[in-house]
C-alpha cells in the first residue's frame, strides 16, 4: 500500500488559507441569474437538475399509471377509449424508462461520482451540460405531443409493422422515434462522462480495488449504455424514422425488409436497458449498506465481479422476449440458459448483502428500510424472472399480467426502492437539510404495502389469462376482483409518493442544518460540508483504503499544487490512480445550450420533413463552431482585468 | 387458520377463475397440462427459495440487533456460507434447465401421423379460419370460432394479413405469434371436450382488447357433423322475409367485404358469414350473437368496437328486420 503512495506528491502541506478558499470559490462558483442558469457546467447543478427533472417525470408517469389502474378497476369501463388508453400505457412506459429511470440513475452518478472519487467536476463539463439540455428537450417534446393528442400509442416497444406508416399514419410514432433519439444522445453523453471521470480523475490512492461500489456500478452502466443505446439509436433514429420519413424499407417485408429485425434490435437494447436501470440501484445499496450496518460490504471483489458479469450476460438474453416468435428451439434454449445464468451473479450480490447485515449492526433509518424492502421485493421479481426464462412457462405467461407483475417487482422493488433510499440518504448532502425520519417511515410502509397490493395480484391475473395492454375486459371472465385490489394498491403508492413530496417540501422550507456526515458513512462525499462548496474539495484527499473515510488517518496526505485561479483538476492513472497530469477545465459557456437548441430544432423538424437536415445545419454549425472557438483561460482573463 | 384460508382462496383463484375457460392452470390438453405441471413445480420450489432467502434476511436483522457477543461471525465463516448458497443456486438452476428442456421436448412430441391442419390468419381485429385445402376441393372459411376434434393432433398454420398478432388459448397451449412475413405453426391437442377462450396476446392496435377466439373442442362424431354442415353453402331462403334480407345483404355494402357461399356476396376482407348464426359471439367476442346485439352491430359497429373497419350501415327498420332475420337463419 505504501509503495503506491510514494509516487504521489504528498508533503505535509500547510493548512488551506482563507485566501485560497476564497479564490477557489471565485473560480468554481456559478453566478446567479438567467445567464448563469443557461451556462453553468457545474456537475452538482447539472446532476441536481437531472434528479429534479426525472422526479418530475416520475410524477407524470405515475399519474399515467394511476389512470391506467382507474380504467381497469371495472370491466367494460367507458372512462377511457382505446386511443387514450394506448397512449396512457405507451407514455407511462416511455416516461418511466427513458425520462425517469435512466436519467435519475445516471444523474445521481453525475452528482456523486466526482464527489465519491475526490475530484472537482466531471471530465467534459460542457458536454455534460449539453446532455442535460437535450434530455430536457426530449422530455418536453414527448409531453407536449401527448398534450396535443399526438402521443406515441404503439407501446414503448413499438413493434413493426404496427408502427410503420401504413398502420400508424399520424405523427405519434415519429414522436416516439425522436424522443428516443433525444434520450439516447443524452444517455451516451452521460455514459462517456461517467466512464472517463471514474477512470481518469480518481483521487490518488483510489486504485481499482478501492473504487466505491456505487462508482463501479456507474462505470459498468456507462459501458452498457455505450453498446445498448447505440443499438437502439440505429434502430429508431436510422431505421424506423427513415422507414417512416423517406420510405426506406428496413422493416417492410414486401420490399425485402423484415419485421423480426426490429424485435431483435429493440430487445438487444431493451434487455440491457433493464440492467442499466438496475445496476446503479445495486450500487446505491452497496454504498448505503455500510453506513447502516457499521461495516464494509461483505465480499467487495465478488460484488464488483457480479456487476461486471451481469453486464456481460445481460447482452445475451434478448431473445427471451421473443420465445413466441419463430425462433428455433435449440436457439431459444441458449437464451434460457443465459437468462437462468444471470441469476447467479444477482444471487451473489443478494447473499453478500445479507451476509453484510448478518455480521453488521443494523440501524433502522429510512434508507435502511428501503434497502430491506428492496431485497424482499427484488428477490420475488428475480425468482419470477428465473421462471420466465423457461420457454414452456414463458409461452403461457408472456404478454400477460404475470409479466407486468414480474417486471414491476424488479423495477419498482429493484430500482425505485434503492433510489428512494438513496434520496433519503443523499438529501442532506444535496440540500443541506435532513428529511424527516418519521414521514420517511410512513413513506416506506405505504410504498412497500402498496407495491405488494398492486403487483402481487397481477401474477394471478396472468395465469387467469389476462393479456397486457387491454383497455377493457369482459365482466364475466373473473378478473374484476383482482383488478380492484390492484387499483387499491396503486392508491397506496400514490399516497406514499405524496408523503415524500410533503416531506421534501417541509424539509426544504426549514433551515440548512445538516451535518457533513449525518450517517457516519465511509465514502468521500461525506467529508465535505452539506451541501458541498462549488469546488468540492479544498484539497484533493489521498485515499488510504477501500472505506475512504473510515480508513483515513489523522495525518492523511493531501494533494497540493493545483491552481486555485483556474479550474484545474488532477488526472490520475486508470488502474492504480497515480497522479498523471493536471488539466484545466473550461468554465461556464452558452454553447452547450445553443447546441442543444440546434439539435432540438433538427430532431423536431425531422418529424415533418427530411429537409430538416438542411434547415438545422447552419444552426448546428454555428453552435458547435462557437463551442470549439478558442477562449482565454479564466485565470488569465482575471489577471488582465486586474 | 387465516393463512390456511388465504391459501385456499389463492388455490381457488388459480384453478377456478370464471369456470376456467381462459386459464393456464386449468389444462384441457397435454401441452397446457405439461406447462401447468412445470408451473406448479416452479411456484412451489420458488416459494420455498423465497422463504429461505427472506427468512435469512429477517433473521440476520433480528440476530444482529440483539448484538450478543457470542454470535460474532468472521468473514471467512460467512464466505463459506455464501459459497454454499451460490453453489446451491447454480445446482438448482441446472436442474431447472434440464426440466425446462424436457418439458419443451414433451410439448413438441405430439403424434404427427394423423394431423388435422387448419389455417388461422390474424387480422385487425378478428381471426380468419380456413379448413380443408383447395386441392381436395374441400375448402371453407369461418371466423373467430375454431372447431377442433378432441384427441387428434391439430396443426394450426399461422399467418397475419396486417400486423403481428399472437395466438393464445391458455387451456390448450402457450402462445405463438402470427406474422405477416414469417409463416409459423403450432401443434396442439385437446383431450377434454369444451369451449375454451383465447385472445390475441400481442398488442395489435386499438382493438387488441377485443380480439377473442373461441375454441370449440368436440368429440369426433360431433365434429364431423359440424364439419360437413359448414362445408355446405348457405341454404337458399324460401320465406319472403329471408329473401328480402338476402337482397339487402347483397345490395347494401355488406357483400363488398363479406362472403356468403351460395350467394353473390364474395368479399374476402371480412369474416365469412355463410354459417354465421351457428357462431356463439360476434365481433371477435365483443358480444353474444343475439338478434339485439346484431342489429346494433350492423347499424353502428363502432359503438361496440371503436375503430373496427366495418362501416356503419344505415338501414330502414324493414330492411334491418329482413337482414337480421336472414342472418339469423344462416345456421
Amino acid at each position: 500500500m505504501s509503495t503506491e503512495h510514494e509516487t504521489v506528491t504528498t508533503v505535509p502541506a500547510p493548512a488551506v488559507t482563507a485566501e485560497e478558499l476564497a479564490e477557489l470559490d471565485r473560480t468554481w462558483r456559478s453566478r446567479r441569474g438567467l445567464w448563469a442558469f443557461l451556462t453553468t457546467v457545474d456537475h452538482k447543478t447539472i446532476g441536481r437538475r437531472y434528479v429534479l427533472t426525472a422526479l418530475f417525470f416520475f410524477g407524470l408517469a405515475g399519474i399515467n399509471a394511476a389512470l391506467i389502474r382507474l380504467q381497469l378497476i371495472q370491466p367494460e369501463n367507458p372512462r377511457f377509449g382505446p386511443e387514450s388508453f394506448s397512449q396512457l400505457f405507451t407514455i407511462h412506459g416511455l416516461t418511466m424508462m427513458f425520462l425517469f429511470a435512466v436519467p435519475i440513475m445516471t444523474g445521481l452518478g453525475i452528482y456523486f461520482v466526482p464527489l465519491m472519487i475526490g475530484t472537482r467536476n466531471v471530465a467534459f463539463p460542457r458536454l455534460n451540460a449539453l446532455g442535460y439540455w437535450v434530455y430536457a428537450a426530449g422530455g418536453i417534446m414527448l409531453w407536449v405531443s401527448y398534450a396535443v393528442g399526438a402521443g406515441p400509442d404503439t407501446g414503448w416497444f413499438s413493434y413493426v409493422p404496427l408502427a410503420l406508416s401504413n398502420f400508424a399514419p399520424g405523427k405519434n410514432v415519429d414522436v416516439y422515434a425522436q424522443m428516443v433519439t433525444f434520450t439516447e444522445i443524452s444517455a451516451l453523453i452521460t455514459a462517456v462522462e461517467l466512464i472517463v471521470t471514474a477512470f481518469k480523475q480518481r483521487a490518488p490512492g483510489m486504485s481499482l480495488n478501492r473504487i466505491p461500489l456505487f462508482v463501479w456500478s456507474q462505470i459498468v452502466t456507462g459501458f452498457m449504455i455505450l453498446f445498448a443505446m447505440s443499438t437502439i439509436a440505429t434502430a429508431t433514429t436510422l431505421m424506423l424514422a427513415m422507414d417512416r420519413l423517406v420510405s426506406t424499407r428496413f422493416f417492410d417485408s414486401g420490399a425485402g425488409g423484415d419485421s423480426l429485425l426490429w424485435q431483435h434490435l429493440f430487445w438487444f437494447f431493451g434487455h440491457p436497458e433493464v440492467y442499466i436501470i438496475f445496476l446503479p440501484a445495486t450500487g446505491m445499496v452497496s454504498t448505503m449498506l455500510p453506513a447502516f450496518t457499521r461495516r464494509p460490504v461483505f465480499g467487495y471483489p465478488a460484488v464488483v465481479l457480479s456487476i461486471i458479469a451481469i453486464a456481460f450476460v445481460s447482452f445475451g438474453l434478448w431473445v427471451h422476449h421473443m420465445f413466441a416468435t419463430t425462433v428455433p428451439e435449440v436457439g431459444a434454449s441458449f437464451f434460457t440458459a443465459a437468462s437462468m445464468l444471470i441469476a447467479i451473479p444477482n444471487g451473489v450480490q443478494i447473499f453478500c448483502w445479507i451476509a453484510t447485515i448478518w455480521s453488521g449492526r443494523p440501524r433502522f433509518h429510512t434508507p435502511m428500510l428501503f434497502i430491506i424492502g428492496f431485497i424482499i421485493l427484488f428477490v420475488m421479481g428475480g425468482l419470477t424472472g428465473v421462471m420466465i426464462a423457461s420457454v414452456p412457462f414463458d409461452l403461457q405467461v408472456h404478454d400477460t399480467y404475470f409479466i407486468v407483475a414480474h417486471f414491476h417487482y424488479v423495477l419498482v422493488g429493484g430500482s425505485v426502492f434503492p433510489l428512494f433510499g438513496a434520496l433519503y440518504y443523499w438529501f442532506p448532502k444535496m440540500t443541506g437539510r435532513m428529511l424527516s425520519e418519521r414521514l420517511g417511515k410512513v413513506n416506506f410502509w405505504l410504498f412497500f404495502i402498496g407495491v405488494n397490493v398492486t403487483f402481487f395480484p397481477m401474477h394471478i391475473l396472468g395465469f387467469l389469462g389476462m393479456p397486457r395492454r387491454v383497455y377493457t375486459y369482459p365482466a364475466d371472465i373473473g378478473w374484476t376482483g383482482l383488478n380492484i385490489l390492484s387499483s387499491a394498491g396503486a392508491a397506496l403508492i400514490a399516497l406514499s409518493v405524496l408523503v415524500f413530496i410533503i416531506n421534501a417540501a417541509i424539509t426544504l422550507s426549514g433551515p440548512r442544518n445538516a451535518p457533513a456526515d449525518p450517517w457516519e458513512a465511509d465514502t468521500l462525499e461525506w467529508m465535505l460540508p452539506s451541501p458541498p462548496a462549488p469546488y468540492a474539495f479544498a484539497r484533493i484527499p489521498v485515499v488510504e483504503g477501500r472505506s475512504a473515510l473510515w480508513d483515513r488517518t489523522d495525518d492523511a496526505p493531501e494533494v497540493v499544487g493545483l491552481r486555485t485561479d483556474e479550474r484545474e483538476i488532477l488526472t490520475t492513472t486508470a488502474i492504480s490512480a497515480r497522479p498523471d497530469h493536471k488539466t484545466i477545465q473550461p468554465g461556464p459557456a452558452i454553447s452547450p445550450f445553443l447546441a442543444a437548441c440546434s439539435i432540438t430544432l433538427l430532431l423536431i423538424t425531422l418529424l415533418f420533413t427530411p429537409k430538416a437536415v438542411l434547415i438545422a445545419a447552419p444552426f448546428l454549425l454555428i453552435s458547435f463552431a462557437l463551442w470549439g472557438w478558442p477562449s482565454k483561460p479564466q485565470g488569465r482573463r482575471l489577471e488582465e482585468k486586474s | 387458520m387465516k393463512l390456511r384460508r388465504a391459501c385456499l382462496l389463492l388455490t381457488l383463484l388459480f384453478t377456478s377463475g370464471c369456470d376456467g375457460v381462459q386459464n393456464a392452470l386449468n389444462p384441457a390438453g397435454p401441452q397446457a397440462g405439461r406447462i401447468a405441471g412445470l408451473s406448479w413445480f416452479m411456484l412451489i420450489t420458488m416459494s420455498a427459495i423465497y422463504i429461505i432467502v427472506v427468512g435469512a434476511l429477517l433473521f440476520a436483522l433480528y440476530r444482529s440487533r440483539r448484538r450478543e457477543p457470542n454470535l460474532e461471525v468472521h468473514d471467512h465463516q460467512l464466505a463459506r456460507v455464501v459459497v454454499v448458497a451460490v453453489g446451491a443456486t447454480a445446482t438448482f438452476l441446472v436442474a431447472l434447465f434440464v426440466l425446462d428442456l424436457m418439458t419443451n421436448r414433451a410439448l413438441n412430441a405430439l403424434e404427427r401421423d394423423d394431423v388435422f391442419t387448419i389455417e388461422l390468419t390474424g387480422r385487425q381485429w378478428w381471426w380468419d379460419i380456413a379448413y380443408g385445402d383447395t386441392t381436395s376441393g374441400v375448402y371453407f372459411r369461418t371466423a373467430n370460432e375454431l372447431h377442433i376434434p378432441v384427441g387428434r393432433t391439430i396443426r394450426l398454420r399461422l399467418a397475419s394479413s396486417d400486423v403481428i398478432h399472437s395466438f393464445w388459448v391458455p387451456n390448450l397451449h402457450g402462445k405463438r405469434d402470427l406474422f405477416p412475413d414469417h409463416p409459423s405453426e403450432i401443434f396442439l391437442r385437446a383431450d377434454t371436450a369444451g369451449v375454451y377462450r383465447g385472445q390475441c396476446a400481442e398488442f395489435c392496435g386499438q382493438q387488441h382488447a377485443n380480439m377473442a377466439l373461441l375454441v370449440v373442442a368436440q368429440e369426433q362424431a360431433e365434429f364431423r357433423s359440424w364439419f360437413a354442415q359448414q362445408q355446405q353453402p348457405a341454404a337458399v331462403p324460401t320465406d319472403s322475409l329471408l329473401l328480402a334480407g338476402q337482397r339487402v345483404f347483397e345490395q347494401a355494402s355488406c357483400a363488398l367485404c363479406h362472403t356468403i357461399r351460395g350467394t353473390t356476396a364474395r368479399g374476402t376482407v371480412a369474416p365469412d358469414l355463410t354459417h354465421f348464426a351457428s357462431r356463439r359471439e360476434l365481433g371477435a367476442g365483443v358480444a353474444r350473437n343475439t338478434k339485439g346485439h346484431l342489429g346494433g352491430w350492423v347499424l353502428n359497429p363502432h359503438a361496440l368496437k371503436p375503430h373496427v373497419y366495418m362501416p356503419a350501415t344505415p338501414l330502414g327498420p324493414e330492411q334491418l328486420e329482413a337482414l337480421l332475420a336472414y342472418l339469423e337463419s344462416l345456421r
